[in-house]
């Protein structure tokens, strides 16, 4: 069994009180807060080792670089990546995904070319190739889903063909939680031989992820929502596609050689990462990683299915709520509205009582439209979170909605 | 009564309550009591939309050289948000508007609903209050 209470000791900022009360956190799939160990990385990465990287000849330099690349390699380790160069680090899972979308995208997508989406996407997974589209007179198509907020998978068949040049679809939906079947959609996508990106954002702390075994061309993620930093993202590519792209922001790191005549590029990862990058962020990353390494999986999944199994048992409790989202397969979020109050209403009566969740559309308008509500409350979990603290959310939302009636 | 006597009883009013539940009671009754927009007025010209409740906000210039504000929310706490504020610059002058501090929202201990990240709205409408003061004063002067 996971030691809930050990881990929460590990995080200062749930110690905190919020209105007097004190703080219920369940906006994890927005961002995790941060470990102690990771916040003292940073603290100690500016105090003792700051440096560029990757340039220096002197003592500090060498140190930093070693740290960053550090990560580099955990990163690698963490989703099972063939080798280092395959890792890219950039801002956050949108920047990962604009650069594929930049790069790849207007290298490889024309004119007719599809490119494949679903109806649970985040904004940041449908806008990026909206532009790329218009840019290129590509056709933008969308995986349906069933009331549930699972795919109609068997609508894959018809939607994959020839002209499918890119599938990008998130891993776990952050707006309701359902975990595709991305096994399944890989090997139809490449069977047409079309690519496929995974936006693994809401994934990574959810589940073990072996980009390797999954066969994936691209995948992205977000250091803050595996309890590391904000401003850090990874994006995984396969060596073959990374090293045909062509590179996107130009700058120092980037290259090998520079005259005004003619610049020669650097090799992968360093081609994608132009710039002084976010080192201290980068180097926490890697302790976030540690963190999440050194907690079982198989008790990680099984605290979170726990958590979430209680609040939707208590929810439903609850007259008028209705959750959104009732997938076979989830990881721990549950969206609800309660009769037709507002969420905004809801949230803020809970933020009064210490309970932070998120309310609103969580970047994903397309979805609310299809369940035709402006949005809905969503609560998500993390592995500090307590069933204890699931009781103080239900009593407040029971309180909230008394208030309300 | 003038706008910053409004603004002292609104925080009369406040300051019996002892609790952030009576607070948000009585507010969410303003926001049921608030009479609703009339439909012509709730279109698209006069919607503020937050990042997650929305507001309308229709005002008029009358005979008296007055401002009249109606207003309607689809969010019940931003409704009784927008009530009080309707409340202190309804019926008053355009160049009062204009110019004349809101303190009470602070006052009453509800800052945070005017801050961006609460995306309710209310921000924005008290700054297109704001601009309808001027440019009402700017018509008259």
């Amino acid at each position: 069994m996971l030691d809930v209470h050990a881990i929460r000791s590990l995080f200062p900022i749930l110690q905190q009180q919020v209105h007097g009360r004190p703080l219920v956190y369940l906006d994890n799939a927005a961002t995790t807060q941060k470990p102690i160990a990771v916040i003292e990385r940073i603290d100690a990465y500016y105090r003792t080792t700051n440096a560029n990287i990757h340039r220096g000849a002197h003592h500090l330099a060498n140190i930093s670089t070693e740290h960053f690349e550090q990560t580099r390699e955990k990163t690698r380790a963490f989703l099972n990546a063939r080798e280092t160069a395959e890792i890219i680090f950039t801002s956050g899972t949108t920047d990962s995904i604009n650069l594929v979308a930049q790069t790849w995208g207007r290298q490889n997508i024309g004119a007719g070319d599809e490119i494949l989406l679903s109806m649970l996407e985040h904004h940041s997974n449908i806008v990026p190739w909206q532009m790329l589209a218009e840019e290129k007179g590509a056709v933008i198509r969308v995986i349906p889903i069933h009331d549930n907020g699972t795919w109609q998978v068997e609508s894959l068949d018809t939607l994959i063909n020839e002209r499918t040049k890119l599938v990008a679809v998130n891993h776990v939906s952050n707006a309701l939680g359902t975990i595709n079947p991305i096994e399944t959609l890989i090997a139809k996508a490449h069977a047409t031989g079309a690519k496929v990106l995974i936006d693994g954002a809401q994934s990574v702390t959810h589940m073990p992820v072996d980009v390797h075994a999954l066969d994936c061309d691209f995948y992205c993620f977000s250091a803050h929502k595996l309890y590391g930093p904000t401003g850090v993202g990874v994006l995984y590519g396969k060596r073959e596609l990374l090293d045909a792209m062509p590179p996107w922001r130009g700058g120092g790191e980037m290259i090998k050689s520079v005259s005004f005549e003619k610049t020669t590029y650097n090799e992968l990862p360093h081609k994608f990462e132009a710039g002084t990058p976010h080192i201290a962020g980068v180097i926490a990353l890697g302790i976030a990683i540690d963190f999440v390494q050194s907690l079982s999986w198989s008790e990680v999944t099984a605290h979170k299915q726990q958590l979430l199994d209680h609040a939707t048992a208590l929810l439903l409790e609850i007259d008028g709520v209705r959750i959104f989202g009732t997938a076979p397969h989830k990881a721990g979020v549950v969206s609800f509205n309660v009769a037709s109050h507002h969420p905004f209403d809801i949230g803020t009566l809970l933020d009064q009582q210490g309970v932070a969740v998120r309310t609103g559309h969580h970047c994903t308008e397309p979805l609310w439209n299809f369940y035709g509500v402006p949005g809905t409350v969503r609560a998500s979990f993390a592995v500090y979170n307590t069933l204890e603290e699931i009781e103080s959310f239900i009593t407040a939302l029971k309180k909230a909605i008394h208030l309300l009636s | 009564m003038s706008i910053e006597s409004k603004q002292q009883e609104i925080i009369e009013e406040f300051s019996v309550f002892s609790d952030w539940m009576q607070k948000y009671e009585y507010i969410i009754d303003l926001g049921k009591d608030l009479p609703v927009i009339e439909n012509d007025y709730k279109t698209d010209d006069n919607l503020i939309k937050g990042c997650q409740s929305r507001v309308w906000l229709h005002a008029q210039l009358i005979e008296t050289g007055r401002v009249q504000f109606t207003a309607d929310s689809d969010a019940i706490i931003t409704k009784g948000l927008v009530a009080l504020v309707v409340r202190v610059f309804d019926n008053e002058l355009p160049a009062d508007i204009a110019s004349t501090d809101l303190h009470f929202v602070k006052a009453i201990g509800l800052s945070e609903h005017l801050s961006p990240t609460r995306s309710n709205g209310l921000a924005s409408m008290i700054k297109q209050i704001k601009i309808y003061g001027l440019a009402f004063s700017a018509n008259h002067a």
